[in-house]
């Protein structure tokens, strides 16, 4: 059965270039909806990695309770210090509590293929222990602030994505005027930020306290400890969470939009190629016809000639699904947009084709090639012999 | 035999593959249905907005907000005749469901809003009554409010003086837009702008993130937004002016480019459609060659056998455009109706047009080269098979 299923396979494959058309029709569609696909969940998933990348799980970060989101917000100083001397938070080499109060605002920037409509991007004010929070954020160019002056650094993706914060450049806030002195790149979410010395965020924008403090934990027990602590404290009202937590959070709303409209495109893609392999495979058995006819005539059974078109269908879909894949990875990898983050401000993240989207962008290709090629194969099984060979 | 019944017995001839080919149109033109609704409910913000309104915000961003002290100097400038302003309250529904939501100045907002309808008497409950709150009727239909009630809702960012971030308003009035545009805007609440000073506890007092200028019919708005600017400028609180069409255009932008995508998507459908339809059209020509020129032996001219020809990859496209269409209105008024109106897909007048000019380049795409062979045929040639 086997080896006249490999037979008939052959014969069918070696054809194909004679029906190149209808083969092609096969190849392309799917080529079509897998690209598609892929694409899409890169965009998720680029999203998602550049988020999950942002986050540590032995640092916390601490909100004013219920604000959800780093810019809804603030609280004062006293709280700010009062949070900096709480239990579980690790004390860095100069005896100091490791921890960052942080003041988020918002500057507006233009996209760099706009020239008028401004977009929300995120100005971190920080303090020194910033950076040791953050190991991997390094800098690129220029250097880093001095703080007490008006000087900011900018984000590898503010500066690919934005006009208006180059090295050199002068960005105006509130009657102030900033210069970027230097750039920096971190591979997640701080690199759609501008940074600055947080004391001169706080004189500059009539500021008080701050919107955050990022605190590295002490120990695995840390984060218990400090949760615990700030919770049986009486002064303060805050929400404690791991920094990985807080960030993986705010991809789920991004993830179930991108996967609800990948899911209907692919669902209606994937139907209207299933009509078109059906087709294909209809032709490509008719063509065949008098061929398959002798084959069963001379003892080829029923099912060897379903497994061979079968086979023929499946390898079409499966090209079809690398071509996919492949326009998916040479047009979009790593191609870099931005959207609007939890706190209403620019994200900005690479497209990833990752390897198990591949594979999933190939098992839709494979399923499509089964149910196309399925009819068409039990019809070229079933025609009785006599017909097919009376044909022209 | 009518030349249309003509066509159509031929298009069936092979009815398999006419209506897999229908059917791949049909998902093709669903797809293209729903993908420009999408984007045009994207893009809705700026088309309908009719009267000339200007937006004032922040320089630096909507989300710092202004001091409502600016009003007098807005007001005076010339062409402007009213203004409203606008305060983000960060309202949030029972577990987590964001609500857009304002506090405002009741009597100025009725002003510059005439768009927004309601009856007299329910805007001057509003205006008197401290703790009141007016919902669009979408918002209201889809969560049941009623007039009357008294509606938990939290702020994400405001506690009230004793520190609880569950306040509650008193819903007084339920307005509806002036036409079908205003009323797919309607998902909307308000809230007193006294109120809201007076019970928050950062002490946030007059502050706005928008103010909202009616202008006087004709005035400039361009050189208003410019004197507007410059008269701001350099002092802590720097502004900037743009009509309500281009603040909605950009607030649009700042989630990205939604029309890349859908047609980057609408590219690969239609390229792949393109394939499908225009191999069917192919093979169809191709097995009836014999055929043809027995038509042109007959006495047809050469140019009414292209016509034919055409006439059946038009007709294909048609119909299977015509009925994805149709789909494509159906499920998104579903969706629609799905999402309780907070998510209004329609399909308007200008995708039904876009979507009738895709119908006709496409049959002229699949169509003109296996029309050109069936017209170039040479009868003797074709009859012997050659």
């Amino acid at each position: 059965m086997l080896r006249q299923a490999l037979a008939i396979t052959g014969i069918g494959i070696r054809s194909i270039p004679e029906r190149w058309a209808p083969s092609l029709v096969i190849v392309i569609g799917l080529a079509g909806v897998v690209a598609v696909f892929t694409a899409l969940l890169a965009m998720a998933a680029g999203f998602e990695s550049t988020l999950r990348a942002t986050g540590r799980s032995d640092a916390a970060l601490i909100l004013r309770g219920g604000s959800d989101a780093e810019l809804n917000s603030a609280f004062d100083r006293e709280s700010t210090d009062l949070i900096r001397e709480e239990p579980g938070i690790l004390k860095g080499s100069d005896g100091k509590p490791l921890a960052s109060a942080e003041l988020m605002v918002i500057a507006e920037l233009v996209r760099k293929d706009d020239v008028k409509n401004g977009a929300n991007i995120t100005v971190r004010g920080v303090e020194p222990p910033a950076f040791a929070l953050r190991p991997h954020l390094k800098m690129v160019a220029g250097r880093n602030f001095t703080p007490g002056l008006r000087e900011m650094i900018v984000g590898r993706g503010v500066l690919q994505q934005f006009q208006g914060a180059n090295l050199g450049q002068v960005v105006r806030m509130r009657g102030s005027e900033w210069t970027v002195v230097g750039a920096f790149e971190s591979h997640d979410a701080h690199d759609s930020e501008l940074w600055c010395d947080v004391e001169v965020a706080r004189t500059t924008f009539g500021r008080r306290g701050s919107s955050s403090v990022l605190a590295a934990l002490d120990g695995p027990e840390g984060f218990a400890r400090l949760k615990s602590a700030v919770a049986a404290d009486p002064r303060l009202t805050m929400d404690v969470m791991r920094e990985q937590d807080y960030f993986s959070g705010q991809t789920k709303q991004f993830r179930k939009t991108i996967g609800f409209l990948a899911g209907v495109v692919t669902i209606i893609m994937a139907l209207g190629a299933v009509f078109a392999a059906l087709n294909s495979m209809y032709a490509a058995v008719a063509a065949r016809g008098k061929e398959i006819a002798t084959l069963r005539a001379i003892g080829f059974g029923g099912l060897p000639v379903v497994v061979s078109v079968m086979i023929e269908a499946l390898l079409l879909a499966l090209a079809g699904g690398l071509l996919g894949a492949l326009i998916a990875y040479a047009l979009f990898n790593n191609f870099a947009v931005s959207t609007l983050g939890q706190n209403f401000t620019q994200v900005v993240f690479d497209f990833k084709v990752t390897p198990e989207l591949v594979i999933r962008g190939l098992v839709i290709a494979v399923v499509i090639g089964m149910v196309g090629g399925l009819l068409p194969a039990l019809r070229a099984a079933r025609l009785p012999i006599t017909v097919s060979l009376r044909e022209q | 035999m009518t030349k249309t019944s003509f066509v159509v017995a031929n298009l069936f001839r092979k009815r398999t593959r006419t209506i897999l080919t229908l059917l791949s149109v049909i998902m093709a033109f669903l797809l293209f249905g729903l993908l420009q609704s999408v984007n045009t409910v994207f893009n809705a913000g700026a088309d309908f907005v009719g009267a000339t309104r200007l937006m004032v915000q922040a320089r630096v961003s909507f989300t710092s907000p202004l001091p409502i002290s600016m009003v007098p100097k807005l007001e005076s400038m010339p062409g402007v005749t009213r203004v409203a302003y606008q305060q983000w309250f960060g309202g949030v529904w029972q577990e987590n469901t964001p609500l857009i939501m304002f506090s405002t100045d009741p009597g100025r907002y009725h002003d510059v809003y005439p768009e927004y309808v309601m009856a007299d008497a329910q805007w001057q409950t509003f205006a008197r009554t401290r703790t009141g709150m007016i919902a669009g009727k979408q918002l209201a239909e889809q969560y049941g409010w009623k007039i009357g009630q008294k509606i938990p809702i939290a702020s994400n960012i405001y506690p009230q003086k004793n520190g609880s971030k569950a306040w509650a308003f008193d819903l007084v009035g339920i307005f509806d837009g002036k036409d079908e545009d205003w009323k797919k805007r309607t998902n909307l609440a308000y809230i007193q702008q006294d109120y809201f000073d007076e019970a928050n506890q950062f002490g946030v007092k007059g502050r706005a993130n928008f103010f909202v200028l009616k202008l006087a019919d004709g005035a400039n708005a361009e050189a208003i937004s410019h004197s507007i600017d410059a008269m701001f400028e350099n002092s802590p609180d720097e502004t900037k002016t743009q009509t309500e069409k281009d603040f909605n255009i950009s607030f649009v932008k700042q989630v990205g480019d939604i029309g890349l995508i859908v047609r980057w998507i609408l590219f690969a459908v239609f390229f792949t459609l393109l394939l499908v339809v225009g191999n069917t059209m192919a093979q169809s020509v191709r097995e009836r060659i014999p055929e043809l020129a027995v038509l042109k032996t007959l006495g047809f001219t050469d140019g009414s056998v292209l016509g034919f020809v055409l006439a059946e990859a038009f007709a294909l496209c048609l119909f299977g455009g015509l009925i994805g269409l149709v789909l494509a209105s159906i499920s998104s008024a579903l969706v629609s109706k799905g999402t309780g109106g907070q998510f209004q897909l329609t399909l308007d007048g200008s995708v039904w047009l876009i979507g009738i000019v895709a119908i006709v380049l496409m049959s002229l795409a699949v169509g003109l080269l296996p029309a050109l062979r069936a017209r170039r045929l040479r009868i003797v040639d074709a009859l012997a098979g050659r």
